[in-house]
């Protein structure tokens, strides 16, 4: 969404070649960052954000007016300690914060691009953002780090830029989608194409949006986000400010309402077409693909540090998952540390407040900033 | 850090590769790395142990022996350690297959079953022994297969393995162990400590 905020924003000259074939140049990357780059330059952490997160990690969000997408993480005296590190974290390009998206003007016609915008990839968002240590001249990172498509950026990252990380922290993610990923993301863009003000893409030229479609999308996704025991104990069957059920279609129960609740506070902040575009990106990310169908190759040429986190309760991105990528290193004895946290909050559990997962991350991150 | 650990220790060399399975809390996985400069890593299956690993600054990798060896190639490792786990696995001999797959060499240490006390429980009490270094009763014992020094170094020949060192270790005493006094050994060492090779 382009909104009248003033967004910190890096256009990229050099032209980037996309792996659709198509090669874009002078675009926007919007980005956002905290704490300070140090003398030496070596304590800089690029995070990487989820399918639908953005470039503001923490503090408040001035586009929503609510706490950044990860505040439970990153900050002063937080896991990533903002008062250590240099945090550098940019929107995705396809998405909808300010970075070459969807939304934005073809420069010749001046009409928005809408689904004339190419279709990219997640090595094509890791060779954008690839810019940022150029602008800031960093030559190696401390950290990159991120959950779910964020963990699948940290994994393409570091095997497209081997020695440009010191730690490499993939969380809740995968290293190919899966059926089950697809089938959900399929979905989602089935609801939004099938909304009619969805109208091939090119619905910023009316004042109508897809708005219904693009909720649909969310609800759906959200319960993926979300175990069963962690629904069934914060809604279980409770019924929405009513005594009985009504026998009709309203929302009776309460998970309804919160489903609707979030379907509708989604639109106001995401595209609609950035949806799709994000989503297509992650369907088509198999980076043992890339490799001949061997993923340890795709960690060969780096001698960085792993740390790989799942959580119990996590099905979209099940352990089982991350530990495929543990095992890919551990196959070149790269160096790998890998830890299950026990959650009941299922994959948004990376995003919540969930102490061991927390811990870990800060001793993780800490020690190794101490062996420096 | 308890004898074992130095003794153990004291078995491998500077600067090299080490996989330590089960390693608890880290204590001898921190040791070799501040003091011998040892590359190590470490497998735990308990959580908060992992947790407590990861605190210490260690590489660890949360997971099981028994299935989790599997992952690492041949020889990745110069030794593999496996501290007083061995008695607690379903399969002792697949684990022992694999610290030797995995590790040029292995350093196994058993709780020794044949220790004097233990056979003086027995046969006295007629109960199951309960000693510093088997605490627990039978019912609630992670031990599934317990040996005895005797009953290691006669599974470890029956293989065909090489015993490069076998030590037996009393409290404060270390000694080493040899043909001609292994029953006097079974008797009075409460922990077995050997160094493999297959």
């Amino acid at each position: 969404m382009n909104t009248e905020i003033n967004l910190k924003t890096l256009i990229v000259k050099k032209p980037l070649k996309l792996d659709c074939g198509k090669t874009i140049n002078n675009f926007p990357i919007a980005y956002e960052t905290y704490g300070s780059l140090n003398k030496n330059k070596d304590n800089a952490i690029l995070i990487f954000h989820a399918l639908t997160g953005d470039q503001f990690v923490t503090g408040l969000n001035p586009i929503t007016n609510k706490d950044g997408w990860w505040s439970y993480a990153v900050g002063p005296d937080k896991a990533i300690d903002t008062n250590k590190y240099f945090v550098i974290c940019s929107n995705v390009i396809g998405g909808c914060m300010g970075s070459f998206g969807p939304s934005h003007k073809d420069p010749n016609t001046q009409e928005i691009l809408g689904t004339n915008f190419p279709v990219i990839t997640i090595n094509d968002m890791v060779n954008a953002q690839n810019n940022l240590l150029d602008h800031f001249g960093i030559e190696k990172l401390f950290s990159v780090v991120g959950g779910s498509m964020g963990g699948m950026q940290v994994l393409q990252f570091i095997s497209n830029f081997p020695g440009k990380a010191k730690t490499v922290i993939p969380i809740a993610c995968t290293s190919s989608h899966s059926a089950q990923n697809i089938a959900f993301n399929e979905l989602g863009r089935q609801a939004i194409t099938a909304d009619n003000n969805w109208n091939e893409g090119n619905y910023n030229t009316k004042d109508t949006v897809p708005n219904k479609g693009l909720a649909v999308a969310r609800m759906a996704a959200h319960i993926t986000y979300l175990s069963k025991k962690g629904l069934q104990e914060k809604f279980g069957r409770k019924l929405q400010e009513r005594e009985d059920i009504k026998f009709s279609f309203d929302a009776d129960f309460q998970i309804e309402s919160y489903l609707r609740y979030q379907g509708s506070v989604f639109v106001d902040r995401f595209d609609a077409n950035s949806y799709l575009y994000i989503t297509r990106a992650m369907d088509y990310f198999d980076l043992g693909k890339q490799f001949k169908g061997n993923l340890s190759d795709a960690f060969k040429e780096t001698e960085a540090k792993f740390f790989i986190i799942s959580f119990t309760s996590d099905w979209l991105y099940p352990t089982q998952e991350n530990k495929d990528i543990v095992i890919a290193l551990n196959a070149i004895g790269a160096d790998v540390g890998f830890v299950e946290i026990e959650s009941d909050k299922g994959h948004d559990s990376f995003l919540l407040d969930v102490p061991d997962f927390l811990n870990s991350l800060k001793n993780f991150l800490d020690k190794s900033y101490t062996e420096n | 850090m308890k004898n074992e650990f130095k003794v153990i220790a004291d078995l491998i060399e500077k600067d090299k590769r080490v996989l330590d399975v089960g390693c608890a809390d880290g204590t001898l996985m921190k040791f070799l790395k501040d003091n011998k400069n040892i590359n190590i890593r470490g497998l735990e299956i308990s959580k908060d142990k992992v947790q407590k690993c990861i605190a210490k600054g260690l590489t660890v990798i949360e997971g099981n022996a028994e299935k989790d060896l599997s992952q690492f190639p041949d020889k990745s490792f110069d030794y593999v350690i496996l501290s007083q786990t061995l008695q607690a696995f379903l399969n002792p001999e697949l684990v022992i297959n694999e610290l030797l797959r995995v590790g040029n060499k292995a350093i196994v240490t058993i709780p020794n079953f044949g220790y004097w006390k233990i056979r003086l429980h027995l046969l006295t009490k007629g109960t199951m022994p309960i000693t510093k270094t088997l605490p627990d009763e039978w019912y609630n014992t992670p031990n599934l297969h317990m040996c005895t020094i005797k009953d290691f170094v006669h599974f470890v020949k029956s293989r065909n393995f090489k015993i490069f060192k076998s030590l037996a270790l009393n409290s404060e005493n270390v000694s080493l162990i040899n043909n001609s006094n292994l029953g006097i050994k079974n008797l009075f060492a409460d922990l077995g400590i050997f160094l493999i090779e297959k």
